[in-house]
């Protein structure tokens, strides 16, 4: 019987192998891309909301402490959102004709609550605590980025497991002063910025972050990337 | 009794059974003969889970050495081997697409204006109280953002003192279950009272009708009128009903439970010539005798938590210095098998009927009246021991009768304890806990014969479901249909609902104020913890329509009651302090002075054949038949689920001719009661007397819901008023098998040795020996434990190892290499994962756990709490026969037979939470590292990375894993949401899970004491299991400090592990059992033969 094949099919054979092996790399790298893209993690996208709140305004603009407002960061593992009355506590006295508001006046005329889109949303399984980060010298804005630069709120991290765990594995990173955990203005010290905590100059966060890590007790990382910390 | 025409049946049953297939050896057969021969030899274990064990039956070994013996039926579903694989193969593919999916946007809603004092996230407790007819328990609730969420013991209430049962645990599941009462209905679909359509209605259009039917009724004074209720214990619906009498001075209150204090009450009235209720004592008591009296295995006794607490605290032999340990002694008289009698040191089966002379003979020994001898030898011995060591401890002694015993029983009973001079010491008298104590059954006999006589023209039931549970004689739904009016208030539209003209739903006690007296006469505050769910209404609200003030609320009811109670001015501190206690201070019942009357009875002759009624131990007199939770908690001593069972010895099973008894094939009998007839399976349950079975009630309901419908059979059918306790009983064996879901024989632990140690790497391979040598039970009676306190003494791996020298090792040897062995060294720090150039952790916390098996009553509360504390899924009974209940922990039982004697076993509870073990076997079998270890030395699963292989559950010795077959939880019925744990995650199909030692409790506890900068202190963290048992059976801490409780258990010379000869280093150990036996009685020679051979 003849050859079936011409001798080139052996070229178009390794071809195909090699492309394929092309192909399958790149749909693997194109999925783990697209797993840590924005579409999938929602990091900087800006949800609408009911009422367009601007975090720059009251914050930045205005100074309003990040605990007018979310009353239960530092007691419980929930920061807690504003109910309507808060916003009334202002807005019952300035801006009180401003159509941009209506939804919260309507929100407290008729006693329904206001419906916002959660912009920060971890798993289910996954089991935060705003409380334990705040007072062991977690800043908001570690998490959180500039919120006081943000008219509208965004997502500024990833919030996926390995974002969180580049912190759980090296706490001295983030680490500041638990007096300085609300200071939106704060900077981490460098070469260009000194930051003074217990009498002692620090100009780098390394130095201050393994200080601090004593001082506030911090676990290791062998503990705090231990499954049942955030999973149960 | 006439055995001909069922002989008859059973040969066709035994031609069924008889060529049993080879395949399955654990259905081989056995007869009565060879049944009697091997239970005499007994060449089985010491400790035996089932008869079939002890008369070391073939098929038990198969079945333990079945690979998956949890799994064995796991090929019966219905999808083909191809077809698995097809699917599999499928779903491997994309598996590793699940983890992208994409989290869709989630709302967030915050109040219009937050509630004070609400921390959203923290849990918020409320005490409250759950009535029930034997006094309130009371309850401290937890609530997430207003929705509540676990329900435990009021620490601070002298009764419970935090600790609780099964039925309040599942009495969460109670609210919210979907298949409540949801509006009031009118005429539920029977003959209009009015020309007025059936239907859904407002309750005030309720309100009305019962106001123009009042009316009516009052201008007769109420002649036609009768409220049916269930026990009262509430003071101020009591003064409630007092004043609506008054009003309609014709009226008559009646109530009635099925599950009632009518004996204790009758005795009570033949004694004293009062009513009263007994108060033990049992911490005050070295002797206990138990005539027939549970008191130790649940709610069902009245005063369970306050009993199972004294008794235990007489049992525990802890900081004590062994050589002076004392214990009390328990005697059990039972008429079937129970965790009391398990729990006996010496413990006597008789017939329920018999228990009467038992009595008499005993008051007649120690003057009390009574009299009369015994003829059975073995029980004439047990008294005779019994009055010596009654007499030696006048005073200090006590003699509790059953509730199911006849009231010349309590009249004996309440004899002896006088002529002991045991009043005052270990037992006082009080007022009753009703408000109005009445003997129930001749109550509504009454209420019967007035609504058969056309008396009654309005009936208005409150609670109860006397269709369904009235003594069957008195044909109460055909009584009922011949009255004019009849309205009924109860949480489901159940039997009786559907023959009223009026339903409406009863609100459940977390949506209701109220009140109720506890056992011991406290006066509990029964706050709401949520608004009615559906259009709930309570008591009050509809008693309110026979008043002057027909609009006004329970909550205004309440204050106005206990304004009028307290001093004027004091009133408002007083209440605020009430509701935040939960009840009111040292209101208990004040002691009355009474002297019981020797009684004289002549004990009736008893049936050939008897039948018991007793209240289920979960679903209790039928009340909680739609709690998936309760139906799915194996009942104590049997591990029976969803079903109830004709339960009896297996001399009575064979002597009905029956052959070899599984579960999943049970015969199902026709059992007769003065010709009522009703089919039910059959259990053997080993120690229960002869000629005597026992059925459970409330089972069988016609209308109840998605839960209980087609669970067992109604017992009640069966039960008159004549005989509501015992009757006399024929049995006919119908041919046909049911299968009947008992967990008994799944999870169990190999206690033959595993496969390395039979290949002679250790010890002895003489399978007696090696058999003998895998104790999973250490016990020892107190005299023995005075000799050799370090009885339990552990198994080191590597003793009698081979040195290099050639040469065994020595204790002291082993012990050093032991320590290698662990990832754990002393101090708690893993050696191998300390890096130096990372921080040292801290603080030291190592979880470790005790349970003392001297305490444990086996009660189930820790199961019950852990279902609802870690979001546990039911599974239903097909599920269960399966071997697939995902309790994480569970109450293994194992019986011993003293001196030989198997009809009176001991039994041994073991509760089995995952054991946290160090060298954890299931952890290297993990091909995803879903299981693995924390350095605190918990055995973390991780759902989201299982995959399911099940190699964990394969590789754990235990058996503690439990696997997510199908989609357990339930993911979709709305009213179920609220009800989880918001801390913990509801698993989804296909993942494992088991005990994490409540790491959601232990990182709560954490980060309160970080924020301190402090260690966790002991007794900060409390597991749900800990948290319920009402015996302190177990206790959790942390045992890297030297001070905690646990570390001091942990170094008690009754502390052993479970296997320990496998090198797991097991979290949790156990306290070994330790009994009491009057060493005068039994052959206690037998004993320690057999322990030797």
């Amino acid at each position: 019987m003849a050859q079936f094949f011409p001798h080139s099919a052996n070229a178009y054979a390794k071809m195909s192998i090699a492309l394929g092996v092309i192909l399958m790399a790149g749909l693997g790298l194109s999925l783990d891309r697209l797993q840590r893209s924005p579409w999938v993690t929602k990091e900087g996208i800006r949800p609408e909301q009911p009422v367009p709140f601007s975090h720059n305004h009251h914050v930045a603009g205005l100074g309003i402490d990040c605990r007018y407002c979310h009353t239960s960061v530092e007691t419980s593992s929930f920061a807690g959102l504003p109910p309507t009355k808060t916003c009334m506590n202002c807005h019952s006295q300035i801006w009180t004709n401003a159509i941009m508001l209506e939804p919260v006046r309507a929100s407290f005329r008729d006693n329904k609550p206001l419906r916002w889109t959660r912009v920060h949303d971890l798993p289910d399984f996954a089991y935060f605590s705003h409380e334990i980060h705040v007072n062991k010298g977690i800043g908001c804005k570690s998490c959180h980025g500039p919120v006081d630069q943000m008219p509208l709120m965004y997502q500024n991290a990833s919030l996926q497991m390995e974002w969180c765990l580049q912190c759980h594995r090296n706490t001295e990173q983030n680490l500041r002063p638990k007096e300085e955990v609300f200071n939106m203005k704060y900077e981490p010290p460098s070469r260009t910025n000194a930051v003074v905590y217990a009498g002692k100059t620090y100009l780098d966060q390394i130095t201050l972050g393994k200080q601090l890590q004593i001082d506030y007790h911090i676990r290791g990382p062998r503990d705090l990337t231990s499954c049942e910390t955030c999973h149960r | 009794m006439a055995t001909d025409p069922i002989s008859k049946l059973v040969q066709i049953q035994t031609a069924k059974s008889a060529p049993a297939p080879a395949v399955a050896p654990a259905d081989v057969s056995l007869d009565l003969e060879t049944v009697r021969e091997r239970l005499a030899q007994a060449k089985g274990p010491r400790y035996w889970r089932s008869l079939e064990e002890l008369t070391d039956e073939p098929g038990f070994d198969a079945m333990m050495e079945r690979e998956f013996p949890r799994y064995v039926s796991e090929w019966t579903d219905p999808v083909s081997r191809r077809g698995f694989l097809k699917l599999m193969s499928a779903s491997l593919a994309l598996a590793g697409l699940s983890a992208c999916t994409k989290q869709p946007d989630e709302p967030i809603v915050p109040y219009v204006q937050q509630p004070e004092d609400l921390i959203p996230g923290k849990p918020m407790f409320y005490a409250t109280a759950r009535p029930s007819d034997f006094g309130a328990q009371p309850l401290l609730v937890k609530s997430h953002m207003f929705r509540p969420v676990k329900v435990d013991g009021n620490p601070e209430h002298p009764y419970s003192q935090g600790a609780s049962d099964v039925i309040s645990q599942a009495s969460l599941l109670d609210l919210y279950d979907p298949d409540r009462a949801q509006s009031a209905i009118y005429n539920g679909g029977l003959a209009s009272r009015k020309t007025q359509l059936p239907g859904e209605r407002p309750w005030g259009e309720f309100l009305n009708d019962v106001r123009d039917a009042a009316a009516t009724e009052k201008t007769k004074q109420g002649a036609g009128l009768r409220f049916l209720t269930e026990t009262i214990t509430s003071p101020s619906l009591g003064a409630m009903f007092k004043d609506v009498l008054k009003a309609f001075p014709q009226a008559k209150l009646y109530q009635y439970d099925p599950v009632n204090r009518d004996a204790a009450r009758a005795g009570a009235r033949i004694a004293f010539g009062q009513y009263v209720e007994a108060q033990y004592k049992l911490d005050q008591a070295d002797v206990i005798v138990s005539l027939d009296a549970d008191f130790l295995s649940g709610s069902n006794f009245p005063g369970f938590l306050q009993l199972a607490r004294d008794f235990a605290k007489r049992r525990k032999l802890e900081g004590v210095d062994p050589k002076d340990a004392t214990m009390s002694r328990l005697y059990v008289v039972e008429s079937q098998t129970t965790t009391t009698g398990g729990k006996a040191d010496h413990r006597l089966a008789m017939r329920a009927s018999d228990v009467e002379a038992f009595a008499a003979a005993l008051a007649g020994t120690v003057g009390a009246g009574g009299g009369g001898t015994l003829s059975d030898p073995k029980a004439k011995a047990v008294l005779d021991t019994m009055v010596k060591d009654l007499l030696a401890a006048k005073g200090k002694c006590v003699v509790v009768p059953g509730e199911q015993q006849s009231a010349n029983v309590h009249a004996l009973a309440a004899a002896i304890n006088q002529a002991l001079g045991n009043v005052g010491k270990t037992i006082v008298y009080t007022d009753p806990v009703e408000i109005f104590p009445s003997e129930q059954v001749a109550g509504l006999k009454e209420l019967v014969a007035d609504m058969n006589a056309g008396k009654v023209t309005m009936l208005v039931m409150v609670g109860g479901d006397p269709a369904y549970d009235a003594p069957a004689d008195f044909k109460f739904g055909e009584a009922m249909m011949k009255v004019p009016f009849k309205a009924a208030l109860s949480t489901h539209r159940n039997e009786t609902a559907q023959l009223c003209h009026w339903h409406v739903p009863m609100a459940h006690y977390l949506e209701a104020w109220g009140d109720a007296r506890a056992y011991d006469g406290s006066v509990c505050i029964q706050q709401p913890l949520i608004d009615p769910l559906y259009q709930g209404k309570t008591a009050y609200e509809l008693l309110a329509a026979f008043t002057e003030s027909p609009g006004v609320t329970p909550y205004d009811l309440l204050r106005t009651y206990w304004q009028g109670q307290t001093k004027a001015g004091e009133f408002e501190s007083w209440w605020r302090k009430t509701l935040h206690d939960g009840f009111v201070p040292d209101s208990a019942a004040a002691a009355k002075n009474v002297t019981a009357k020797a009684v004289s009875v002549t004990p009736a002759k008893s049936a050939e054949m008897e039948i018991v009624f007793r209240p289920d131990a979960n679903v209790f007199d039928g009340r909680y038949n739609n709690n998936g939770w309760l139906q799915e908690l194996p009942r104590p001593i049997t591990k029976l689920t969803w079903d109830n069972a004709v339960q009896m010895s297996m001399a009575t099973y064979h002597s009905l001719g029956l052959k070899d008894w599984r579960p999943k094939f049970s015969p199902l009998l026709e059992v007769t009661v003065d010709g009522r007839t009703v089919k039910g399976p059959d259990m053997i349950v080993p120690g229960h007397p002869d000629n005597s079975v026992t059925v459970h009630l409330g089972f069988g309901r016609s209308v109840v819901g998605r839960v209980g419908t087609g669970t067992g059979f109604n017992a009640y059918t069966l039960r008159t008023s004549a005989n509501p306790n015992v009757a006399s009983v024929r049995l006919k064996v119908t041919g046909v098998t049911q299968s009947l879901a008992s967990t008994h024989h799944q999870f169990l632990i190999e206690s033959k040795p595993a496969g390395f140690i039979d290949q002679g790497e250790v010890g002895e391979t003489e399978t007696g020996v090696a058999a003998e040598s895998r104790e999973l039970i250490k016990s020892s009676t107190l005299d023995e434990y005075k000799k050799n306190p370090h009885f339990t003494e552990e198994t080191l791996f590597y003793m009698g190892k081979i040195k290099s020298d050639g040469k065994p090792m020595t204790k002291e040897e082993a012990e050093e290499a032991e320590k290698n062995l662990t990832l754990f060294a002393e101090n708690g720090h893993a050696s191998w994962t300390t890096d130096p150039t990372k921080l040292p952790t801290p603080y030291d916390h190592q979880w470790g756990m005790t349970i003392d098996m001297n305490s444990c009553v086996g009660c189930n509360a820790c199961i019950a709490a852990c279902v609802s504390e870690n979001n546990i899924a039911v599974v239903g009974k097909e599920q269960v026969i399966l071997g697939r209940a995902m309790h994480w922990i569970r109450i293994d039982t194992y019986f011993e037979s003293p001196g030989g004697d198997h009809a009176n076993p001991r039994a041994f509870f073991q509760p089995l939470p995952c054991m946290q073990c160090e060298n954890a076997p299931c952890e290297p079998v993990c091909p995803v590292g879903a299981t693995v270890h924390s350095p605190e030395g918990l055995n973390n699963m991780v759902y989201n990375r299982c995959v399911g292989t099940r190699y964990c559950s394969n590789n754990c010795p235990y058996k503690v894993r439990h696997f997510n077959f199908l989609l357990f939880s339930d993911f979709e019925t709305e009213s179920l949401k609220p009800m989880r744990n918001p801390d913990v995650s509801v698993r989804s199909r296909g993942v494992m899970e088991k005990c994490t030692y409540c790491v959601q409790r232990i990182n709560a506890a954490r980060i309160v004491a970080e924020k301190e900068d402090r260690t966790i202190r002991d007794g900060e963290i409390v597991t749900a299991c800990q948290q319920s048992c009402p015996t302190g059976a177990i206790v959790f801490g942390n045992i890297s400090d030297p001070e905690s409780k646990v570390s001091k258990l942990k170094k008690h010379e009754r502390n052993y592990a479970l296997l320990a000869e496998v090198n797991t280093r097991p979290r949790t150990t156990y306290l070994a059992a330790v009994h009491n036996p009057n060493p005068g009685l039994g052959p206690k020679s037998a004993e320690s033969e057999h322990h030797a051979g």
